[in-house]
């Protein structure tokens, strides 16, 4: 469904160079690597947030570049690392604006923009949380109420850049059940850029592992995370091994 | 609660406030040297509203009171009322712009640009007539449009503008701008007065034609904002968010800052510099009725221009005959608002 032909991206220095993924409808995509190896530039060429330089990519056969951003945000979600807001609005707000690509121009959100962000709230335990200011929640709380916004968004695939990456371990297990859910009961494409390899092949069925700005691996969790592949692309000795209780790979630093 | 379920107590606030903006407007034209009563000011105003002038007669209202009224106190009123509403506004979109709470056309220098602007084409191009008076409301745009330009790209950080690189850009540019207006002063001694004007801030010369020029471009570009205040909402989580929610961030950036600074040199093109006004009163409407713009943007509208009739009705009477600068009386309420809005920063940065 999204097709990346040898796209290249620098700033000053090479950041990516010949990617080339092919993203299939319904899964759960995991991407992974090293600090600085691309993964989140990579998320943000996807968003079109960065024009890439040179290749293509394609949505549903459709070339991204000539993708108006009202029309593409119908179609994708993106929950970026979070940030504090300056000004003082509820969580029920924050879920609301996920709607923005539904809502003409000269109006304002209607009773069934109300249900979906209700639903999406529901859906993320942030229902109790509505009036709550989002400058006032703890970090996982305001993680979860933006995946309700990119819910409320209804769009075929959301993005994810680190979701779980300044949580508990609770925090951090609730949401990837939570995307793991939407994913498997809405079809929703699921994208998202993770450190935690154990998280990565317990909630993924694909692994897009970077290396120096380009593609090492990509391939299902047991492909991917081998102990020569660790070693070439994180110089870590480690050792696999499957979760006893589920049977994932495990992967285990020594 | 969300705007669309308080929607109704909203537009009863909306209500209220124009009840009290014609309230204030009222008052604010009894009070003055002439004295006329506030039965005679009522009337008068009314007698000029059409079809409402069918039920009133100015039988026994002397011809003076009719004329300081209308030629002098109710433009002066009525400027007022558009520049408040037009700092406002401005204030407002640019602290959704900048994400910034501090951002105020003043604070940016936004002002003294337009002021310095004004003052090169009074001194240089003072023979140059074109429409009357919009050479210089030309001079400000172009003087205002160049700070902005400055201001933003000296205190921009990647797509971000912090709260401390924009008010050192601000106060940078400020006191340069000003310095140069000061020595044009000392250069110009014949437009000393006129140059003074602009750099304090008064209503004293305003005239119906001010008025005009001034709805004419404010009324609109209020209008035109507020239809944007849904997605200067969105802007707030952040560039790339809004984009990801198909807001077409540059367009609106450009959108706003356009319509924004030809407000701003429009407004001190009449009335000189005024400042704080943009800080004071979207802020207080967030205090009230929380950061919705939809709610922000019209209320501040109201409440800018309540507040700076008030302003100016001060300046007017408090040392009688003389006038003290509306900037002067607005800058008096601003820097201890201004002061505590930095120390809650502060506090919330620890």
């Amino acid at each position: 469904m999204i097709e990346i032909n040898n796209v290249c991206f620098s700033y000053d220095q090479e950041v990516l160079k010949d990617i080339n993924i092919n993203i299939e409808r319904g899964k759960f995509y995991t991407i992974l690597g090293p600090n600085g190896s691309g993964k989140t530039t990579l998320l943000r060429i996807l968003s079109k947030s960065l024009n890439i330089n040179n290749g293509e990519i394609f949505i549903d056969e459709k070339d991204l570049s000539q993708i108006k951003s009202k029309v593409l945000a119908k179609e994708m979600s993106v929950v970026l690392q979070s940030t504090e807001i300056e000004f003082d609005f509820s969580v029920q707000d924050i879920v609301l604006m996920g709607r923005t690509p539904h809502i003409p121009r000269f109006s304002s959100e209607s009773e069934k923009d109300m249900e979906i962000a209700k639903n999406a709230m529901k859906m993320t335990n942030t229902w109790e949380l509505r009036n709550k200011s989002i400058n006032t929640l703890s970090g996982g709380e305001r993680q979860r109420a933006v995946v309700a916004r990119a819910i409320a968004q209804e769009t075929g695939i959301i993005l994810l850049d680190e979701p779980i990456s300044h949580l508990d371990i609770h925090q951090q297990i609730k949401i990837m059940n939570q995307l793991k859910q939407l994913n498997k009961s809405k079809n929703i494409t699921i994208i998202a850029v993770l450190h935690d390899l154990n998280i990565a092949a317990a909630y993924g069925d694909h692994m897009i592992l970077m290396h120096d700005c380009g593609v090492y691996k990509d391939g299902i969790p047991e492909e991917v995370l081998t102990e020569d592949i660790i070693r070439a692309v994180y110089g870590l000795e480690v050792y696999i091994t499957k979760n006893p209780k589920t049977g994932k790979t495990f992967v285990m630093p020594f | 609660m969300t705007y669309i379920e308080k929607k109704s107590y909203y537009k009863r606030v909306f209500a209220i406030g124009v009840l009290l903006l014609l309230i204030v407007i009222i008052v604010a034209t009894n009070f003055g040297v002439a004295n006329i009563s506030l039965k005679q000011t009522t009337l008068i105003i009314m007698s000029k509203i059409p079809i409402v002038n069918n039920f009133f007669s100015l039988g026994g209202i002397k011809y003076t009171s009719v004329i300081i009224l209308l030629n002098l106190r109710l433009p002066r009123i009525l400027l007022a009322c558009l520049v408040g509403s037009a700092l406002s506004v401005v204030g407002a979109s640019y602290q959704g712009i900048f994400k910034n709470p501090m951002a105020d056309p003043f604070i940016l220098g936004v002002s003294s640009g337009a002021a310095l602007g004004a003052t090169i084409t009074m001194v240089f191009l003072k023979e140059v007539q074109f429409f009357g008076i919009s050479m210089v409301a030309c001079g400000a745009f172009i003087g205002a449009i160049i700070t902005t330009f400055i201001v933003y790209n000296i205190a921009r950080v990647g797509t971000k503008v912090p709260v401390v690189t924009l008010l050192l850009a601000g106060v940078a540019s400020n006191y340069l701008l000003s310095s140069i207006i000061s020595l044009m002063m000392t250069f110009n001694r014949d437009n000393i007065e006129e140059i003074v004007m602009w750099t304090m801030g008064s209503f004293s010369t305003a005239g119906w034609s001010d008025v005009i020029l001034l709805s004419i471009i404010t009324v609109p570009s209020i209008l035109f904002i507020s239809t944007f205040s849904r997605d200067l909402n969105i802007m707030l989580l952040g560039e790339e968010s809004a984009r990801s929610l198909g807001i077409d961030v540059n367009g609106l950036k450009k959108y706003i800052f356009v319509i924004s600074t030809l407000m701003v040199a429009a407004v001190v093109s009449v009335s000189g510099i005024i400042g704080f006004v943009g800080l004071i009163v979207p802020h207080a409407i967030r205090m009230i009725f929380g950061s919705d713009n939809r709610v922000v943007i019209p209320l501040s509208a109201l409440g800018g221009a309540i507040f700076l009739i008030i302003c100016d009705t001060l300046s007017r009477v408090i040392l009688p005959p003389s006038e003290i600068p509306v900037g002067i009386i607005t800058s008096i309420f601003g820097v201890p608002f201004f002061i505590y809005l930095l120390y809650k920063t502060k506090k919330k940065a620890i």
